[in-house]
């Protein structure tokens, strides 16, 4: 399996192992860029990890992950972050002392140095940027309220928004929709389809119906490797797919 | 909806920076005589401590249980300028070696080492008592942080580090004096320190400091950078992953709480006129935390008004009581974190302040003639 140097991200072989266990066994794939690959699987298949790994928060034992020529198994978080992968994590992770507004400030990319962050001042470009990302996730009302009295939902878009405001060449989503109602659901899956666009993403998920919207390719992860891979028909109409996740 | 623009100082802010230097530079000083406004003074250089730690622990959430090591760090630089100026050979000529710090002599130590040289010079001494701890606390800091070692295991490591500290002064004793300290120390370039006069002008220098680091605390903290501590304190991982390396942001906090300290250590050897391990150890180290907890651990003026009251509270009842002391302070801690977390500012913010603000209102209202109604409720 040789690397093409038009993919985006290529992941191979890798493999990572907890006390024996191994979370993800030799799992290889590859994301071209614009594309919108969902990674499905049954719980504690990996999926979850294989991010963890990809953004460096989980250290590999063993395998290869390339983004745009570069090790990321040999960068920090940040470093990794400043290459280009954006992270938004399973349950919304948002500064809730931090008001909207400030939120989406820190994760502006400008002053990331200690010194850098000291001097960082508050211009207009930085204060339209906000705005213009608080509106895309519907937060534009919102701007000045702490982030601990936003509902489950908007906790998912700020998350989402400070994302956004990075502007990753690859956005990595964990279950973006888990727990919104359905209107706030229905309301995540048209941001969502206009932010996939002009970049990368690779999303966890298990709502299929929302699957079958945004994928161009699904990878199905089965105890840590590849069980089927392709678009969503193929991977529907796959027997072993059938049996251990979709069948159910 | 445009955010306000993120100004350096909220009126809030404004009418607490006066009203403490109000009480600073005027009331104490005119109402104390010189022996208790030495006192005050001496109270106040555990406020450059409890400020340190509002960013570090009450913005950071780094838990230092050592700020003693770099507060005794600042006092022992300057304590060692001192010495070396009072121990000229004429004022020491019935030792047997003239020109050594007595705790020298009866060590037997027959030479100045080479590492107290330097402090023949105010110049490098000032620089040692900022940069010494400040160099101490990174080396720390690098070590801790950049393997992630934080919480709890980072303030036993600290507390450690305070023991080891005290353990190490009192082990030299020929070279730090030993258990204690560096005393009798009397003049700063020929000026006595130890004259009536001389101790009001140190009070005044003591809280001329103490506003300079308010300021630069106020800025580190109405700064970015203070909105990533508080981000760091509440959602490290999501920190790192909006881009930034967490423990630079730590170590510089840590850096700057020790500098507070070590600025705080210098003007304790100044006015109180000695340096000893009694101030570096574990207890002085929590005492200190338990200082900023009392005031408020989210607010620097609330830390200097707590290292005021706890210290007078100590003073007084530390004479009437003496063993019950210890067990009183401890009471008042576990009190505190319990009872209000964000300690007296804390209370002054929910209670104090909107009462306040309410009357303001009502005046402006009724008397037309000025407007307060500028006045906000502070962001801290």
């Amino acid at each position: 399996m040789n690397a093409r140097p038009d993919f985006l991200l290529t992941v191979e072989n890798l493999t990572v192992s907890f006390d024996g266990f191994k979370a993800v066994n030799g799992l290889s794939f590859y994301v071209e860029p614009n594309e919108c690959r969902v990674i499905i699987g049954p719980n504690g298949a990996g999926k979850t990890t294989v991010l963890d790994l990809i953004c460096g928060r989980t250290r590999a034992t063993d395998g290869k992950v390339e983004f745009k020529g570069q090790d990321l198994l040999k960068m920090r978080e940040d470093q990794i972050v400043h290459a280009g992968v954006g992270r938004k994590f399973q349950t919304p992770t948002v500064y809730e002392d931090l008001t909207v507004f400030e939120n989406l400030e820190i994760s502006y990319p400008k002053g990331h140095g200690v010194f850098g962050a000291l001097m960082f001042r508050r211009d207009d470009p930085v204060k339209e940027r906000i705005h213009e990302i608080a509106s895309v996730v519907f937060l534009d009302d919102l701007l000045d309220m702490k982030a601990a009295f936003l509902s489950h939902g908007q906790k998912q878009w700020l998350e989402i928004g400070m994302l956004l405001i990075q502007d990753p060449e690859l956005l990595m989503l964990d279950e973006p929709v888990a727990g919104m109602s359905v209107a706030e659901r229905k309301q995540t899956a048209e941001l969502l389809n206009r932010i996939i666009q002009d970049r990368s993403v690779i999303v966890i998920e298990h709502d299929m119906k929302f699957v079958e919207d945004i994928a161009t390719r699904v990878t199905v992860l089965h105890q840590g490797k590849v069980l089927s891979e392709g678009s969503m028909a193929h991977v529907q109409a796959d027997p072993k797919v059938i049996e251990v996740y979709l069948g159910h | 909806m445009f955010a306000k623009d993120n100004k350096l100082f909220s009126t809030g802010d404004i009418v607490g920076f006066v009203v403490l230097a109000v009480l600073i530079f005027i009331v104490l000083p005119a109402g104390l005589d010189t022996f208790r406004l030495n006192l005050f003074g001496k109270y106040l250089t555990y406020a450059f401590v409890a400020i340190g730690l509002v960013l570090c622990w009450g913005a950071g959430g780094i838990l230092s249980l050592g700020q003693g090591v770099f507060f005794g760090l600042g006092g022992y630089c300057m304590a060692m300028f001192l010495k070396l100026e009072a121990s000229t050979p004429e004022a020491t000529k019935i030792q047997s070696t003239p020109g050594i710090p007595d705790f020298m002599d009866w060590n037997q130590i027959t030479a100045l080492p080479m590492w107290w040289e330097p402090f023949n010079s105010l110049t490098f001494s000032l620089i040692a008592v900022v940069l010494v701890p400040v160099i101490f606390a990174f080396i720390i800091g690098v070590a801790m942080f950049r393997r992630r070692v934080g919480g709890v295991y980072f303030a036993i490591i600290t507390q450690a580090i305070a023991a080891i500290m005290t353990i190490l002064i009192i082990g030299q004793q020929g070279y730090t004096g030993g258990v204690n300290g560096i005393t009798d120390l009397r003049t700063l370039l020929g000026w006595d320190i130890r004259t009536d006069e001389a101790k009001v002008i140190l009070y005044f220098v003591n809280a001329v400091l103490l506003f300079v680091c308010l300021f630069v605390a106020q800025f580190i903290r109405k700064s970015k950078l203070g909105r990533i501590l508080i981000a760091m304190r509440d959602q490290e991982d999501r920190v790192r992953f909006s881009g930034y390396d967490v423990a630079n942001f730590k170590i510089f906090v840590f850096c700057a709480g020790a500098a507070f300290a070590a600025i705080g250590g210098a003007m304790f050897t100044l006015q109180v006129g000695f340096m000893s391990p009694s101030f570096v150890g574990i207890v002085p180290s929590i005492e200190m935390v338990i200082f900023c907890a009392v005031g408020g651990r989210l607010s620097i003026l609330g830390a200097v008004y707590g290292a005021l009251l706890v210290n007078l509270a100590k003073t007084t009842f530390s004479e009437m009581f003496p063993e019950l002391w210890l067990l009183g302070l401890g009471a008042l801690f576990i009190a505190v974190v319990l009872a209000f977390p964000n300690g007296l500012a804390g209370l002054y913010k929910d209670y104090v302040e909107p009462r306040l603000m309410a009357l303001f209102k009502k005046k402006a209202d009724d008397g037309g003639g000025r407007n307060f109604d500028s006045i906000k409720a502070p962001a801290e």
